[in-house]
């Protein structure tokens, strides 16, 4: 426990720090220097640590409750569209017909008012609390339903995929007032600062780095608390945790509209850094890619999350420029290869070095730990 | 049937797809009783034990506790927190926790997500935890993982996970199922000693173990209560031997 515990504080600290470096080399170094950061690296980061947020709320509810989601990137695209709002309405009347109300796909489907659901989002505070609150209110609804009626197992995947793909498919209609298939883009500014100046895409990507301990430091909590621990137990032997007297529908809920929140903050920082939404980010491939990440990372580990969806992603940027044909079978190699030859992903081999070394020096007893391999199932807290 | 019966089960009906688990059965066992139920294959052991337990509702009849409480109108939570704990015929502890954290986890106490998020370990519930490692025989084991234990500590740290709850009423699904005779004697004094102060039932297959305690013996058969004795009445009746001891 006390080893993973440390591992947490590394990847905190690693993130964080890479975050700083990235910024630092990019904005104080000339481009002529061999150790600056181009540009073009800033937002891509950015966008891996929000990614890495998805991860992280997949780890929770996957890796601690047991609850194989695959419509995750539901509440991260939701997230996201909340954002998307507030940076349309942000472009008031510097859109492409000048409405200082109404943004231009409005305009061009021709609707003359602004729906009720838009109302609110020209504040940022306002957008900030819907970006929480959307997702949470759907996955209190989704998870209310499902676990009190014991739908579990690959049942539950297979709604959750079904989630995500109902709400892509109500996006791409253009009467639902999101901008239909094009989704939302063409973003002036946040907050005042302009999107395209490199300190704004500096700050966005920092701010994901602080969104993304912050949430790393919540999870750490919970799952070291005795709340994780029933949580465990509940993946493990949920007709014992009831006949304990335990309610793992309560504690399911609870932790998965907290996952929700936090894969819907990973969307919102998104956006601003891609500089677009769509009805894509839906697509049932994402939620699965997301589980990915986490299986290489570490599954039940938290910072392998973290640690798989940055590999994996840099991996795929890698990849898709180098030789795009090649990027999908990689993809789904790396995938059975971890779970055949990797069952604890990357932080497990690295948690199982560890312990071999410190068994070496006998600083760790069998005892205390139990057989090395079996460690990334363990405890981890 | 007297009012000092800590559980009733009265004409009980069960069935699954048309076939009648339990079949009006009825069954009373007093406060501070221990009774083991025996019964083939099929009897009716396992759905009894569902049913007072609350996994599977009755089409028929009620399950009185303590006189008052229908327990076929509440959930398994609701009936553990009455006090009523129940062990499985395999040992089911929470493997990836260590023993502490499985009989931690097992005290009595508030059950909402709410504490549980919040909830830092008593002294007294240190204490508690203490007593029953001593009473289950694992103080060593306490800081390994459940999933490392041998099968019998198995079995013994998920009684002792429902000891920690502080039952009323045991329920014991084949304690001694694939243990060595050593443990299966332990288990037996062990046993003995939870009877001193709560109601027990045993469900056994091992003659010899249900011997060894000493109870009245309940024989189910197609759902029903077949014959009620001493372990010698039983063996001596012939419809026991027909369907069950003669096989």
């Amino acid at each position: 426990m006390i080893a993973l515990g440390r591992v947490t504080i590394v990847t905190l600290g690693g993130v964080v720090a890479a975050a700083l470096l990235l910024a630092g080399l990019n904005l104080l170094t000339p481009a002529a220097n061999a150790l600056h950061v181009p540009d073009f690296a800033i937002p891509l980061f950015g966008k891996y640590l929000c990614y890495a947020m998805l991860a992280l709320a997949v780890d929770l509810v996957w890796g601690y409750a047991g609850i194989l989601t695959l419509g995750h990137a539901a509440f991260f695209a939701l997230g996201g569209y909340m954002m998307g709002m507030y940076l349309m309405r942000e472009i008031g009347a510097r859109g492409v017909y000048a409405n200082p109300v109404l943004p231009d796909f409005m305009v061009f489907i021709g609707w003359n008012k602004l729906p009720w659901y838009w109302y609110g989002f020209d504040h940022f505070w306002f957008a900030l609390l819907m970006v929480m609150l959307v997702p949470a209110a759907l996955a209190g609804l989704f998870g209310w339903f499902a676990f009190r009626s014991r739908v579990s197992g690959v049942y539950l995947s297979i709604i959750t995929q079904a989630l995500t793909y109902a709400l892509m498919l109500a996006f791409f209609r253009n009467d639902m007032g999101f901008g239909g298939n094009n989704g939302m883009t063409d973003f002036k500014d946040i907050l005042g600062f302009a999107l395209n100046r490199e300190t704004t895409a500096v700050g966005l990507m920092l701010a994901s780095a602080g969104a993304l301990a912050a949430a790393l430091a919540l999870a750490r909590a919970i799952t070291a608390s005795r709340f994780g621990k029933v949580l465990l137990a509940v993946r493990e032997a949920e007709a014992r945790t009831r006949f304990l007297g335990y309610r793992p529908e309560s504690y399911k809920l609870a932790v998965w509209v907290v996952s929700a929140v936090i894969a819907a903050i990973g969307g919102a920082l998104y956006v601003p850094q891609v500089g677009i939404i769509n009805p894509s980010e839906f697509s049932p491939g994402n939620s699965i890619e997301a589980v990915i990440w986490v299986s290489v990372g570490g599954r039940g580990t938290l910072a392998g999350a973290i640690l798989g969806a940055i590999i994996v992603n840099l991996g795929k940027t890698w990849l898709t420029s180098a030789l795009p044909a090649v990027w999908l079978f990689a993809f789904g190699g790396l995938f059975i290869a971890v779970t055949l030859c990797l069952p604890g992903g990357l932080i497990g081999l690295f948690a199982g070095r560890r312990r071999g070394a410190e068994k070496a020096r006998g600083t760790v007893s069998e005892r205390q730990h139990g057989p090395a391999e079996r460690a990334p199932r363990g405890v981890v807290g | 049937m007297s009012a000092a019966d800590i559980l009733r089960l009265d004409r009980v009906s069960v069935s699954f797809d048309g076939f009648k688990a339990l079949n009006e059965l009825s069954l009373a066992l007093a406060a501070g009783e221990m009774r083991a139920v025996i019964g083939p294959n099929g009897a009716g052991k396992t759905t009894m034990m569902d049913v007072i337990t609350g996994k599977t509702k009755p089409d028929a009849g009620r399950v009185l506790f303590a006189a008052q409480v229908d327990l076929t109108r509440l959930d398994e939570p609701a009936i553990a927190g009455l006090g009523i704990g129940r062990k499985f015929q395999r040992p089911t502890v929470f493997e990836p926790l260590t023993v502490h954290d499985n009989l931690l986890l097992a005290l009595g106490g508030d059950r909402s997500p709410r504490f549980a998020l919040w909830a830092r370990e008593s002294a007294a519930e240190r204490e508690r935890i203490d007593e029953l490692l001593h009473t289950t025989r694992l103080v060593a084991e306490r800081g390994r993982r459940a999933a490392e234990l041998s099968h019998g500590q198995k079995q013994w740290l998920e009684i002792g996970m429902l000891l920690a709850q502080d039952p009323k009423l045991l329920l014991i699904d084949e304690p001694v199922a694939g243990m060595s005779d050593a443990e299966t004697a332990a288990t037996a004094d062990l046993l003995g000693e939870i009877n001193r102060s709560r109601s027990v039932i045993v469900v056994e297959h091992d003659m010899a173990f249900v011997r060894s305690l000493g109870v009245t013996v309940t024989v189910l058969h197609e759902g029903a209560v077949l014959a009620e004795g001493s372990i010698e009445e039983i063996q001596a009746d012939p419809r026991v031997v027909e369907v069950y001891l003669g096989r």
